[in-house]
């Protein structure tokens, strides 16, 4: 961790948005607050409002995605800005020094922020430590490290079914180990004050020492759910996964699969969630990620509003407009 | 010694009645509904002292359409200036603005950017058959060409003087912070 916070500028204000580590409450109840009139943005004949109008937005994916980068690119295409959509083959480039090439070429077409995935951690970060003052970045997932703005709409999603964070149980259930999505959700989620978040999944996908971050460790799905509030399905990675983690698709349904009668465990009103892409019979079944408790699609729906606020509030920045106008790019 | 600003505020407290000002408000807009079919007619505030307006004149005129607000933060022009205020309200308005006759309320009618942004914004949720804009104080000093059909009252103010509308309970014209 570097010992200066880089996502914040001189005065405290938003500049990238690289993890959820690093802020306070109050940081992340204003993205929150920022997010909830975007959310309407939609009801306009014209859904687009003109804040970030003349601002180039700049899609640099190095991995796949589907939900992600669309809803990165409709959120910049709601606010009036301009998006450039970087689809890089993983197999075409290396981290070092070409990345940072590609940056700079970037930065010559005045660009104003990047957006960036990355399938190793700190990518996010590094590009943030490189580029001119005036551009913001934002961490649209790194590795197994980050990937703040999904915990954010997760919580936006959370904090419209539950109003309060403080008294939640939220269980987290599966790949925690390969998860960026898990990492930053428990920082999120410990950060406005949940004081009961619990991790459930096979050993050999529940990192060390998960239990400094402040969350119950459980290895049983059905002891874990039960009072639930929230319960987050993770996505088996198998694309991160190395060597054998698992003994079988069918088996790990059976044992950490979110079925309807294990859901019946936790509270009538628990809310399930998924960050998707969603494996029907491998991690929840079709009949959950389908029924009236699924608020997997409203959560792709607020994805747009979050990005939104994240994007307008670190673009928005007073004086953003000088620095740039004084020829910030190298 | 009493300076010269406190002078200012007595003279200017106690020459406007805020009861007053609303009432000749409403009465030009009861005077502006009688050519218009009242289920026309829809009546928005801008947020915040204008929907504070908007919310008393509604009361009295007994319109069927429900009351629009309009938050025009995303709309500002100074947006890259002063950057986003974390706790801005939805605008609120009603659907099928599509030929319907606005009514737009504000405080303080002072450079017209509110109004232009507010303009930009309702046309971005349809086409109204027209815009007629109401404001408590016209305080001069237009940067823009916009004028208001229906005015409380002008006033005159001296150069970094400010006038504020705080609310919504009661309501009360101050010359800086609530």
């Amino acid at each position: 961790m570097i010992s200066k916070n880089i996502q914040l500028d001189e005065q405290g204000r938003l500049k990238h948005f690289l993890s959820i580590e690093g802020f306070k409450r109050q940081h992340l109840v204003n993205i929150l607050d920022a997010a909830e009139p975007f959310a309407n943005v939609h009801e306009q004949a014209v859904k687009k409002v003109p804040i970030l109008r003349g601002k180039t937005i700049v899609n640099l994916f190095f991995e796949a995605s589907t939900r992600t980068r669309t809803t990165f690119e409709l959120a910049a295409k709601r606010l009036s800005a301009d998006v450039l959509n970087i689809n890089i083959n993983t197999s075409a480039t290396s981290k070092g020094e070409s990345l940072l090439d590609m940056l700079h070429n970037l930065e010559a077409m005045y660009c104003d922020m990047f957006i960036v995935r990355h399938n190793q951690s700190g990518a996010a970060h590094l590009i943030a430590q490189h580029v001119s003052p005036h551009i913001s970045v934002i961490n649209a997932g790194d590795g197994c490290h980050s990937h703040p703005t999904q915990a954010m709409l997760d919580m936006f999603t959370i904090r419209r079914h539950k109003k309060e964070f403080a008294h939640l149980k939220v269980v987290i259930v599966g790949d925690i180990l390969h998860s960026r999505v898990a990492r930053s959700q428990i920082h999120a989620l410990t950060t406005l004050g949940v004081t009961e978040v619990r991790v459930v999944g096979p050993k050999t996908l529940i990192p060390a020492h998960i239990e400094s971050l402040g969350v119950h460790v459980y290895h049983d799905l059905q002891t874990a759910l039960i009072d639930a509030d929230v319960v987050i399905m993770l996505r088996l990675q198998k694309e991160r996964m190395q060597g054998a983690l698992l003994p079988s698709e069918n088996e790990y349904f059976q044992q950490y699969g979110l079925t309807e009668k294990k859901l019946r465990l936790a509270k009538p009103d628990a809310i399930v969630m998924h960050p998707g892409p969603i494996n029907r019979g491998v991690e929840i079944a079709s009949s959950i990620a389908d029924g009236p408790q699924s608020v997997i699609l409203e959560q792709v729906t607020n994805g747009i509003a979050i990005r939104m606020a994240v994007m307008s509030q670190t673009l928005g920045r007073s004086g953003s407009e000088s620095i740039r106008s004084s020829g910030g790019t190298a | 010694m009493t300076t010269t600003s406190e002078l200012d505020q007595l003279e200017f407290d106690s020459s406007i009645n805020l009861e007053q000002l609303l009432d000749t408000m409403y009465q030009a807009i009861k005077q502006k509904l009688q050519d218009l079919n009242k289920d026309d007619v829809m009546i928005v505030g801008i947020h915040t002292g204008g929907f504070w307006i908007a919310e008393k004149l509604y009361k009295r005129l007994g319109l069927t359409s429900p009351l629009g607000s309009l938050n025009i933060s995303f709309y500002r022009d100074d947006f890259t200036k002063i950057g986003l205020h974390p706790e801005v309200k939805p605008s609120q308005l009603p659907a099928g603005l599509d030929d319907k006759h606005i009514i737009l309320i504000d405080d303080v009618l002072f450079t017209g950017r509110t109004v232009r942004a507010a303009l930009n914004e309702i046309f971005d949720y349809g086409r109204p058959a027209s815009v007629t804009l109401a404001v408590l104080l016209d305080r001069g000093g237009r940067e823009l060409p916009i004028y208001a059909d229906i005015i409380g009252q002008k006033i005159t103010l001296k150069a970094g003087q400010q006038i504020k509308l705080c609310g919504p309970d009661p309501l009360k014209l101050v010359h800086n912070k609530c």
